[in-house]
């Protein structure tokens, strides 16, 4: 089954491509927005940007940490630098210099990982960003922000840029089920509940919101009330709609494309924990690198589907 | 002492009347100010790195009082000023000496160096103390944030003007290297790189822990100019500064072949430790330094 149609939503655009087209609108306005780019432009859909707007786009080749660096130079002299690569190599090859030369100086760097998650396929788990958002939410300051659709994404985007300080946007490859049709609200540390419930909470962010509908969607035809948030920034996490989803549904099932450490559902744990301890499940990858194949097989095999959701919901339900 | 801030150009400066500007002699009578600073407060400290900050002091005391860059310590934020960046973060203690020479904040508070509450950090912290254009101390970035810097001059036309000090060792960081490739695409010709080769790094001589072979060959490979000169010879950091000055269609470099703990080489000897890495002087040897600097 197909993400997102179990709740009737259509296909759209993959979250990279909304990036592209927003940074691109939005460059107009944005004069102080520059790019930096380590070779993959046309993959993170930073390219219509730098054909606009040659003068503010720089790609450095492929040297990430260079690339990182060069950003947090440009912001230091006043500049918003939005710098993509894929997420496995923008995170963990440029660790060291997102600490140093953009988190550490709270400098106004935009750290755009695509290409996250095990749903980009068949190039591999060398290509996966799976620990991004754990890489990205241990920096202090950094605001991490995972938009699930093609509306949310750009709406993302401009929250980005005017957010003062470093932020990591993770976006994916696959086109993305839609789940904002009329485009939505975007505040960063502000979740958004795309559908009211009373019995469980399922949080999801990124392709999992689609994987967390399907999942109510059928959870409700065997009677259950169900609550899905879009938790779509992990830091700072909206905390005051975790403690709500604990204490009215008792229940909470975190589901991320993700690794199981670092990730949304350690960010909700600790809040759950700490303000109102409630039974909670995970769906997520788990501690473990994926394989090629063909992405809705993926996220198959390694179990984030509606119907992982649905098989730990009844867990807790039971 | 206190010197008179220099807001103005290299040009305006050089038109400036001659007793205004200050000599040679003047320039080697800061640099000895600043070694002086560089050994009281790291012994009060009780930490940091004096010998690879004494290496480097003609060339941060050329840069800063030589008319070299325009800064106005009462507005360290101002857009049109140059950017000076440590990428040996470590060495910082040169970098506060020549700050609180040219006023960024009282010379009292250099004793403050690594204490709780000092904006005098271990390592440069561009959050904490205005003047300070690069958070440093995780080697090998400064030339890529120095190379951001002059891409947002371009952008902004200010005229910026950055100078970045590389060390020795940490141009074996892989980094350094993609920086020289992406300033030579870019020819960022308000960049300079100059490389404080005092020969040592944390472990023993440059060229027993990795030796990197001829920086300037390899520099020049990369399409910069490249300029190698006895970096503490002020007459010669002074004239190699003024010829980078002159080189407006590429990135350059001044290879500075320099001595770690230069001013206090015969107590280095005396200690038997030539390298000094990461150490205070003592305080009866930190006396002896202040003596043989008067």
């Amino acid at each position: 089954m197909a993400l997102g149609e179990l709740s009737g939503l259509k296909l759209g655009q993959a979250t990279r491509d909304a990036f592209g087209d927003a940074l691109k609108e939005l460059g107009e306005e944005y004069k102080d927005v520059v790019t930096v780019d380590g070779d993959v432009g046309n993959s993170t859909r930073t390219e219509p940007f730098a054909k606009a707007f040659p003068d503010r786009a720089f790609n450095v080749g492929i040297a990430e940490s260079n690339m990182v660096s060069v950003a947090g130079g440009l912001a230091s002299s006043g500049k918003t630098s939005v710098v993509a690569s894929f997420a496995a190599f923008l995170l963990c090859n440029a660790y060291d210099q997102i600490r140093m030369s953009v988190a550490f100086p709270g400098l106004n760097v935009k750290l755009v990982g695509s290409h996250a998650g095990i749903s980009i396929g068949e190039d591999g788990p060398s290509q996966m960003g799976i620990e991004d958002v754990g890489l990205a939410c241990s920096l202090p300051g950094v605001a991490v922000m995972v938009p699930c659709d093609a509306a949310s994404t750009k709406a993302a985007t401009k929250a980005m840029l005017d957010h003062e300080g470093p932020t990591y946007l993770r976006l994916g490859r696959p086109k993305a089920p839609v789940v904002y049709p009329n485009g939505c609200d975007f505040t960063i540390g502000k979740a958004n509940t795309v559908k009211e419930g009373t019995d469980i909470t399922l949080i999801a962010n990124g392709l999992m919101v689609p994987a967390a509908l399907d999942a109510a969607a059928a959870l409700e035809k065997k009677g259950h009330s169900v609550r899905v948030i879009d938790m779509h920034t992990v830091k700072p996490l909206d905390e005051a709609a975790v403690i709500a989803a604990a204490k009215e549904t008792g229940k909470i099932v975190v589901v991320e494309e993700h690794l199981a450490h670092g990730g949304l559902g350690s960010a909700v744990s600790m809040v759950v924990c700490k303000e109102h301890p409630t039974p909670i499940s995970f769906v997520n990858l788990g501690d473990t690198f994926a394989e090629s194949g063909d992405g809705d097989g993926l996220l198959e095999k390694y179990g984030l589907t509606a119907e992982s959701v649905v098989k730990a919901a009844e867990g807790l339900l039971s | 002492m206190t010197f008179v801030v220099r807001t103005v150009t290299r040009q305006q400066y050089l038109q400036m009347d001659e007793e205004e500007k200050l000599s040679i002699d003047e320039l080697k009578q800061i640099a000895k100010t600043l070694r002086k600073h560089i050994i009281e407060m790291t012994t009060a400290a009780n930490s940091g790195h004096p010998s690879s900050s004494l290496s480097a002091v003609e060339v941060v005391t050329a840069l800063y009082f030589g008319g070299f860059m325009k800064y106005d310590a009462k507005k360290p934020h101002m857009p049109e000023r140059d950017r000076f960046v440590l990428s040996k973060g470590h060495a910082v203690p040169v970098l506060y000496a020549a700050m609180a020479e040219a006023g960024f904040f009282a010379e009292s508070q250099l004793k403050t160096l690594r204490k709780l509450g000092s904006p005098l950090e271990g390592h440069p912290n561009l959050k904490r103390l205005p003047g300070i254009e690069a958070s440093t101390g995780s080697l090998g970035q400064g030339l890529s944030i120095g190379l951001g810097q002059a891409l947002a001059a371009r952008i902004d036309k200010t005229g910026s003007k950055v100078y970045v000090v590389i060390g020795d060792g940490e141009m074996g960081e892989g980094q350094v290297w993609e920086a020289f490739a992406a300033a030579s695409k870019y020819k960022t010709a308000n960049l300079t790189a100059i490389i404080d080769q005092n020969g040592y790094q944390q472990t023993g001589s440059t060229n027993e822990v990795l030796d990197m072979g001829d920086f300037h060959k390899k520099i020049e490979a990369f399409g910069w100019h490249v300029q190698t000169i006895n970096g503490n010879s002020m007459e010669e950091v002074v004239d190699a500064l003024k010829t980078s000055e002159s080189i407006t269609d590429r990135p350059k470099a001044i290879v500075s072949k320099t001595q770690k703990g230069f001013g206090i080489l015969p107590l280095l000897e005396e200690a038997g430790d030539m390298n000094f890495h990461g150490k205070p002087l003592p305080p009866a040897m930190a006396e002896k330094a202040l003596a043989m600097l008067s």
